[in-house]
C-alpha cells in the first residue's frame, strides 16, 4: 500500500503582474515534506517572485499558496512571523548584514526570536551551524572579508539556525565558480538529509538542478512547462527546453 | 496552449493621483506603526543607545562647530543696529531669544537633517536594495522595530538635548564677541540673556528639537526602507531624507511658532 506524501506547499492557480508585467499566469506547484523542488526557467519568468510569494514577501493577484497548512495571504502579521520561523529563505546575493560579524549575522534571529535563550545556547547554536556548513573558522570575520561561496554558506546558515521546515532557495550557485558551486549543491543535499527539510531551489544552473533535484518544474512565460525527473524533464521535443539544455551543457 | 492573466487594473481616478494617495497612505502606516510599536516589548534598549550615541555624540563637533560661529557672527552682525540706538547692552538679551526662541532649534534640526538624516538613508537604502531589510523580515526579525523604532525613539531622546548644547555653545560664541568689544562678566551676561527668556520659549524649543528630530528620523528611515534601484537608489533615498526632512521642518517651525503664539 502506498502512503499518500504530506504537502507542505500547495500552490494553485498563482497569478502575479507588476503593472503590465504579468509575470505569473496561472502557476500549479506541490511540495511533499522531504521533497526538493528545483524550479528552472530563464531570467525574468517568475521563479524568485513564486518563492517571494510563498514566504509572503510579495502578494499574488489571484490565486492559492498553502503553506504548511496556512494560507499565507489570509494570516495576520503574528501567524505569518510564526511561519515564517518554519520557512527559511537563502537570498541569491546572501543579503548579510554587513555591519555584524558572521557570528552576529546567524545569532541575530535567533535573538530577535528567542529572547529567553542564554548567551551561552545562542553560542552553541551559532557554532553549530557554522560547523554544519563548516565554517566555524570565519565567525568573527565580517561579511566583506568573505567569498562568494562562502556568503552562501553563512546565509544558509543563517536561515537553518531557526531549524525551518522548508527552505527556499533563490539561485544558490549564481556567479560561483565550479567548486565553489559543488560545495553548495553539496550542502543543499546534505541540508535535506541532516535537517529533514523541504526545498524549492529557483536555478537555471542544471548542474544544480541535477544534483540536488528530487523533482524539476520547468516554467516558462509565468507558467508550468514540464515538470518530473531530470531525464523526463529534457527528455522533450519542446525547443526552449531543448535550448535551455543545450546552453547548459553543450 | 492558451494563457489567462489577470483583467487589467482598473484605477480609481488614474494612475498618477492613485498611486499619489497610495504613497500619502503608506508613509501614514509607516508613521501610525511607530506608535504601535510604542506599546509593543521589547524595546531594544541596547541599540536604542547605540544610535543615542550615534545621532547625539557623533553630531557634536558639527553641531559645536556651527553654534559657536553663529553665535559670534549673529553678535557682530546684530552691534552696529543696536549700537546706533546705544543700545548695545541690550544684545544678550537679544541673542538669548534669538538662539532659543529660533536658532538653536532650526539651526540643530538643519544639521541633523543633513548628516543624521542622510546617514539613516543611505544606511537603510544600502540594506534594502541589498535584500537586508528583507532578509530580517523572512527570519520573522521585526526590521521595523530593530531598525525604525530605534533611531527615531534616539533621535527624539537626542534632537532636544542638541539644541540645548547648540544653545550653550551659541551662548558661549556670543560672549566671546561681546567680551571682545564691551566689559560684560560672564554673570551679567548670563543673567541678561536669559531676562528675557521664560519658561514657555523652553518649552516651545523643547517641543520644536522633538517634533524635529521624529521628523528627520522618520523621513529618512521611510526614504531608506523605499530605495529601490541598486546605487542610485541609495543615494535618491539619502538625498530625499534630507530635502524632504527640511522641507517639513520649514513647515513644522511655522505651525509651532503659530500654536505657541496663541499661548503667549
Amino acid at each position: 500500500m502506498q502512503t499518500e506524501k504530506e504537502i507542505v506547499i500547495d500552490i494553485k492557480g498563482l497569478y502575479k503582474s507588476f503593472g503590465d508585467n504579468h509575470v505569473l499566469r496561472g502557476v500549479d506547484l506541490e511540495v511533499a515534506r522531504g521533497e526538493n523542488v528545483v524550479v528552472l526557467g530563464r531570467s525574468g519568468t517568475g521563479k524568485s517572485v513564486l518563492i517571494k510569494i510563498i514566504c509572503g514577501l510579495l502578494t499574488q493577484d489571484e490565486g492559492s499558496v498553502i503553506v504548511l497548512g496556512e494560507e499565507v495571504k489570509n494570516i495576520n502579521r503574528k501567524q505569518l512571523e510564526e511561519l515564517r520561523l518554519k520557512v527559511g529563505f537563502s537570498f541569491q546575493m546572501s543579503a548579510l548584514y554587513d555591519s555584524m560579524t558572521v557570528g552576529e549575522n546567524i545569532a541575530f534571529p535567533l535573538k530577535r526570536n528567542f529572547p529567553n535563550l542564554s548567551k551561552n545556547e545562542v553560542d552553541e547554536k551559532v557554532d553549530s551551524v557554522l560547523n554544519s556548513v563548516s565554517l566555524l573558522k570565519s565567525k568573527d570575520q565580517y561579511p566583506a572579508e568573505l567569498s562568494g561561496g562562502q556568503k552562501k554558506r553563512i546565509g544558509i546558515a543563517r536561515t537553518l539556525v531557526l531549524r525551518p521546515e522548508i527552505m527556499l532557495y533563490d539561485e544558490p550557485t549564481a556567479g560561483l565558480d565550479p567548486i565553489s558551486s559543488i560545495e553548495i549543491n553539496a550542502l543543499i543535499k546534505n541540508i535535506k538529509e541532516e535537517f529533514g527539510v523541504s526545498s524549492i531551489i529557483i536555478t537555471h544552473d542544471l548542474v544544480c538542478a541535477k544534483t540536488t533535484g528530487d523533482r524539476l518544474v520547468m516554467m516558462f512565460d509565468g507558467v508550468v512547462q514540464k515538470q518530473g525527473t531530470f531525464e523526463e524533464v529534457f527528455d522533450s521535443d519542446d525547443e526552449r527546453i531543448k535550448s535551455f539544455y543545450e546552453y547548459n551543457f553543450t | 496552449m492558451q494563457i489567462n492573466t489577470v483583467s487589467k487594473k482598473k484605477y480609481f481616478l488614474s494612475k498618477k493621483v492613485d498611486s499619489f494617495f497610495a504613497g500619502v497612505a503608506d508613509a501614514a502606516r509607516f508613521v501610525g506603526d511607530y506608535f504601535t510599536q510604542l506599546f509593543k516589548p521589547p524595546y531594544e534598549f541596547s541599540e536604542i543607545l547605540r544610535q543615542c550615541y550615534k545621532i547625539g555624540v557623533d553630531s557634536l563637533p558639527l553641531i559645536s562647530l556651527t553654534g559657536f560661529i553663529i553665535g559670534i557672527v549673529f553678535t557682530k552682525q546684530s552691534r552696529p543696529s543696536l549700537s546706533d540706538f546705544g543700545a548695545t547692552s541690550w544684545l544678550p538679551n537679544l541673542i538669548g531669544i534669538a538662539v532659543f526662541r529660533a536658532l538653536a532649534p532650526l539651526v540643530t534640526a538643519l544639521i541633523c537633517a543633513g548628516k543624521v538624516g542622510s546617514s539613516i538613508g543611505a544606511e537603510l537604502g544600502a540594506m534594502k536594495v541589498t535584500e537586508q531589510i528583507e532578509a530580517m523580515d523572512v527570519s520573522a526579525s521585526k526590521p521595523y522595530k530593530y531598525l525604525v523604532f530605534t533611531r527615531v525613539t534616539a533621535s527624539v531622546f537626542m534632537m532636544p538635548l542638541l539644541m540645548l548644547y547648540t544653545s550653550f555653545v551659541a551662548l558661549l560664541g556670543s560672549y566671546i564677541n561681546i567680551s571682545a568689544n564691551e566689559h560684560i562678566s560672564i554673570s551679567t551676561f548670563i543673567a541678561n540673556a536669559f531676562d528675557k527668556i521664560n519658561f514657555l520659549d523652553f518649552k516651545a524649543a523643547v517641543i520644536k528639537a522633538t517634533v524635529f528630530g521624529f521628523t528627520i528620523s522618520m523621513v529618512a528611515c521611510y526614504k531608506g526602507f523605499n530605495a529601490i534601484r541598486g546605487t542610485e537608489g541609495v543615494g535618491k533615498a539619502a538625498n530625499a531624507a534630507v530635502v524632504t526632512s527640511m522641507y517639513l521642518i520649514f513647515i513644522e517651525e511655522l505651525m509651532i511658532v503659530q500654536i505657541i503664539g496663541w499661548f503667549r
